[in-house]
């Protein structure tokens, strides 16, 4: 049993003969599992540019081209060469029957072109744009925890690390999303989505969606330095040694908690690859009623702490080659939330933050990602009220809250080396959530 | 194995916070502390499923089931199973004498890393079987025949129901620490107002100590605890003054509540290792143990006081290490009550002690007081028994390291029994 009860229930016939729908249960990512359960349809529309890249990329991965008939695991549309609505109209009739055929748990992936702000085509600009409508509207569509998601590709962009993970269960709860894929920062990453060898940060790692990316990590092989303030000792040396990692007592809003990072992380493992900004903290209270204790507070820990060590990341000379941060902000971040003005601030920040900051470190090899968790069942989603809490989880296309492993995964897949195409993006972990859409 | 000798290095260390009696931990046993702080340790040193050398520990109240209390603990803990352990005890002297062991075996070469450690509850203390009940028991598990059961029963009394309780006295004297305290600072004429000072200065230390992050990688919280339970940061000479004597008698009597350490449960770790060792898992090296000596007095039918050990330690420590009194940087004297501070360091300080009892021409001298205790001791802290080694070791060591080579720290633990170990680090 999980703690979302409906969703177990709905698995029963008996209790579905009551109205109730079947909630999915949504495939997730174990090592050693297959990319796809099943074969895969690959369409293309206009003079399209990765449809050999897929192709090649789903035979490596051992699945097969779907025929004619039959469920599909996923449908991958590459519509980069798309520029009129004629390409759109020839996008649908591939879209169509692939949507009706789709496994649980399947993948809709449609790639799209980037638009060319030179370039005069108006049809062309509108067209790449009416892909995220039909995206996001199959998203909403699309049954039994499929998922549909646009890739924006750039010429010459590093797509192998996104296809695999928005194909595979590690995207499990990423739905509906946007994801922009440039050409590699730096050099050209493997495609591997092994962490081997990859020293990484964790912030807030003691527990929740902390612990879970440390122990996501960890799991793909990478050193792991567990950081949490004092207080959460106890729970941050569990999680260190359940990981083989070292736990980093360190409240990050000290003056000196940057430079005690970096000195740290350099006298044990010489270089850093890896940093997640997690650790964050909620004061809430309506704007009307904000003291600057709980505003201070809340932008302290949650934006100006992560200001002050990405700052001394890019003045030390401890990032590795294929350096990666992502940052953890919130759909509160995109849509505002009542009572979270400081929080949103924050969160909102955070995104302001990465995209600033995406240029400087494109020029190091680095990327830097902010990757933004809807209603995540958590320690803190456990406390809501009944009400609270399941209009939470169901307001999202997959009718579910999301697992602190789905927003890991998604932390995990940033941090490869192979992910240097994506950056300055925000990636949100919310099922499709209608808030912050 | 090496030809030389060579000097362990203190890589660093771990503690629970100390918690007093009956407080956050009343419900914990040794083996619960001793096996989180060696979590805690394994945690901040990436040790966990790592093979150690050894890790030895011990207890000064320990139950009958708490034998071979480390080895359980190592195998309760996510170091290897493959790493020996064994137990020590020496009273308060318990976990600096650890430390000792395993530095001597490093600088043997006979391990290249270890763990001293040492752990203590006088909440979950080992309350017996009243003597006299045990016994007619043992007769009669040892009785054959039913006529020899029925007449080993014959024994029993109620007045067996009474247990044994662990006492916090001498078995030779019959006196609690604190009464053999208390003839000591008479004979040294402490006064009242100096040990509330002291006692104020150790809280303060620790206080500021905690605020400045010093203990971020020496202390893991336990239980919900996250700073020593008996640390009382506003303390002032004003208010100790109101405590009235609990040693002693009399108008002389001086030690109060507030001036003396309290019962006190927890667990300290310290990991120790060959500067390869370190070098080779890329971890620091805090401080090496240079020497050590230990000490013994007859505060039985002799004059010494019952911890006054240390006393007649340091000078022969000094002697053999070609140093003086006031060579170091830092002295980390063990606070079990602060008359026990004030009287050794008088005692040093005393021309006709050096000459009578210490067989010194000149007396060791007077120490810069503001190098004594710098992040607090146990009158703050509280002082867990075999923990408190460990304890001062790991703050000693990151202090020299703070401070920098050529720095040099003292230590000095006295115990009961009218023992004492004292051990000389400098930063690494």
């Amino acid at each position: 049993m999980s703690n979302d009860t409906l969703r177990d229930l709905s698995q029963l016939g008996i209790v579905r003969r009551f109205g109730v729908p079947r909630i999915p249960l949504l495939r997730r990512y174990a090592p050693g599992q297959p990319l796809l359960d099943g074969p895969a349809l690959v369409g293309t529309v206009g003079a399209a540019r990765c449809a050999e890249q897929v192709r090649g990329l789903l035979k490596d991965a051992g699945v097969a081209e779907a025929g004619e008939e039959g469920k599909v695991a996923a449908a991958v549309l590459d519509a980069t060469g798309a520029r009129t609505l004629d390409d759109l109209a020839a996008a649908r009739e591939f879209l169509t029957p692939a949507v009706r055929r789709l496994a649980p748990s399947g993948r809709l992936l449609v790639l799209g072109p980037e638009p060319d702000p030179a370039d005069a085509d108006v049809e062309a600009a509108a067209v790449a744009q009416a892909l995220e409508g039909i995206v996001r509207s199959a998203g909403k569509e699309v049954r039994a925890g499929a998922t549909a998601n646009l890739l924006v590709v750039a010429p010459d962009a590093a797509a192998d690390s996104p296809l695999r993970f928005f194909l595979s269960a590690r995207s499990a709860y990423v739905d509906g999303q946007v994801v922009r894929i440039g050409p590699p920062a730096g050099v050209a990453g493997d495609a591997d989505p092994s962490l081997a060898g990859r020293v990484a940060v964790v912030t807030g790692a003691a527990r929740g969606i902390g612990a879970a990316i440390a122990d996501t990590l960890a799991r793909d092989g990478a050193a792991v330095v567990a950081v949490d303030v004092p207080a959460a000792g106890e729970a941050l040396a569990r999680v260190a040694n359940r990981i083989g990692g070292t736990a980093l007592q360190l409240d990050i809003t000290a003056p000196d908690a940057a430079d005690r990072l970096l000195a740290h992380v350099r006298d044990r493992h010489g270089h850093l690859d890896v940093v997640v900004h997690n650790a964050g903290i909620t004061r809430d209270k309506l704007l009307a009623n904000m003291d600057a204790d709980r505003w201070d507070a809340v932008l302290a820990v949650n934006l100006r702490a992560q200001l002050a060590i990405n700052d001394a990341l890019l003045g030390a000379d401890v990032l590795g080659d294929s350096a990666r941060v992502v940052c953890i902000s919130s759909t509160s971040g995109i849509a505002g939330n009542r009572g979270q003005a400081n929080y949103a601030a924050s969160k909102a920040g955070v995104i302001g933050m990465v995209r600033a900051l995406a240029p400087r470190l494109a020029g190091r090899g680095a990327t830097i990602n902010a990757v933004a968790p809807g209603f995540i069942e958590t320690e803190m989603t456990g406390k809501m009220p009944l009400g609270t809490r399941e209009a939470g989880r169901r307001i999202n296309s997959l009718r579910q809250g999301g697992l602190p492993v789905d927003v890991a995964e998604t932390v995990a897949w940033l941090a490869q080396a192979g992910s240097g195409g994506v950056n300055g993006q925000v990636v949100r972990v919310c099922g499709q959530s209608m808030l912050g859409a | 194995m090496p030809e030389t000798r060579r000097k362990a290095a203190v890589i660093g260390g771990n503690r629970i916070p100390f918690a007093r009696a009956n407080g956050a931990y009343a419900r914990a046993s040794n083996l619960d502390m001793l096996t989180a702080t060696l979590d805690g340790l394994a945690a901040r040193f990436g040790l966990a499923g790592q093979r150690l050398g050894e890790v030895a520990g011990g207890a000064v109240l320990k139950h009958s089931r708490d034998r071979d209390l480390t080895r359980e603990a190592v195998l309760g803990s996510t170091l290897s199973p493959y790493t020996p352990a064994y137990d020590v005890q020496q009273a308060c002297g318990t976990g600096l004498e650890t430390v000792v062991l395993v530095a001597n075996k490093i600088a043997l070469g006979q391990v290249e890393s270890g763990v001293a450690a040492g752990v203590d509850t006088a909440s979950d203390a080992p309350v017996a079987l009243n003597d006299d009940l045990r016994r007619v028991l043992m007769a009669l598990n040892g009785a054959k025949t039913l006529g020899a059961r029925i007449a080993a029963l014959r024994g029993l009394r109620p007045g067996q129901i009474v247990p044994e309780i662990p006492r916090n006295a001498e078995p030779r004297t019959g006196l609690s620490m604190g009464e053999h305290a208390a003839r000591t600072a008479l004979e040294w004429q402490v006064a009242r107002e100096e040990q509330d000072e002291l006692t104020v200065a150790s809280h303060r230390n620790l206080a500021a100590a905690y605020d400045r992050g010093f203990f971020d990688d020496l202390v893991t919280p336990y239980l919900g605890l996250t700073r020593d339970q008996n640390l009382r940061s506003d303390s002032s000479v004003e208010k100790l003054a109101k405590l009235k004597p609990v040693f002693g008698k009399g108008d002389d009597a001086t030690m109060t509540a507030g001036n003396s350490t309290p019962l006190t449960d927890g667990a300290s770790a310290v990991l120790l290792g060959s500067d390869e060792w370190a070098t080779e898992h890329r971890l620091p090296v805090l401080a090496h143990v240079v020497d050590a000596e230990t000490a013994a007095v007859d505060f039985v039918h002799g004059s010494d006081g019952l911890l006054t050990a240390p006393v007649y330690a340091v000078p022969r420590l000094l002697e053999r290490n070609g140093l003086t009194l006031q060579d170091f940087d830092f002295y980390e004297i063990h606070e079990a009550f602060a008359s026990t501070v004030l009287a050794t360091l008088k005692a040093w300080e005393d021309p006709a002690f050096a000459k009578e009892r210490l067989g010194l021409d000149t007396p060791l001298g007077s120490i810069d007081r503001a190098k004594l205790n710098v992040a607090g001791s146990s009158l703050a802290t509280g002082h867990p028994f075999a923990a408190t080694g460990g304890r001062i070791v790991a703050t000693l060591a990151k202090l020299l390291h703070e401070k920098g080579a050529p720095a040099r720290g003292l230590i000095s633990i006295c115990a009961a029994g009218g023992q004492g170990v004292v051990a000389i680090l400098e930063a690494g």
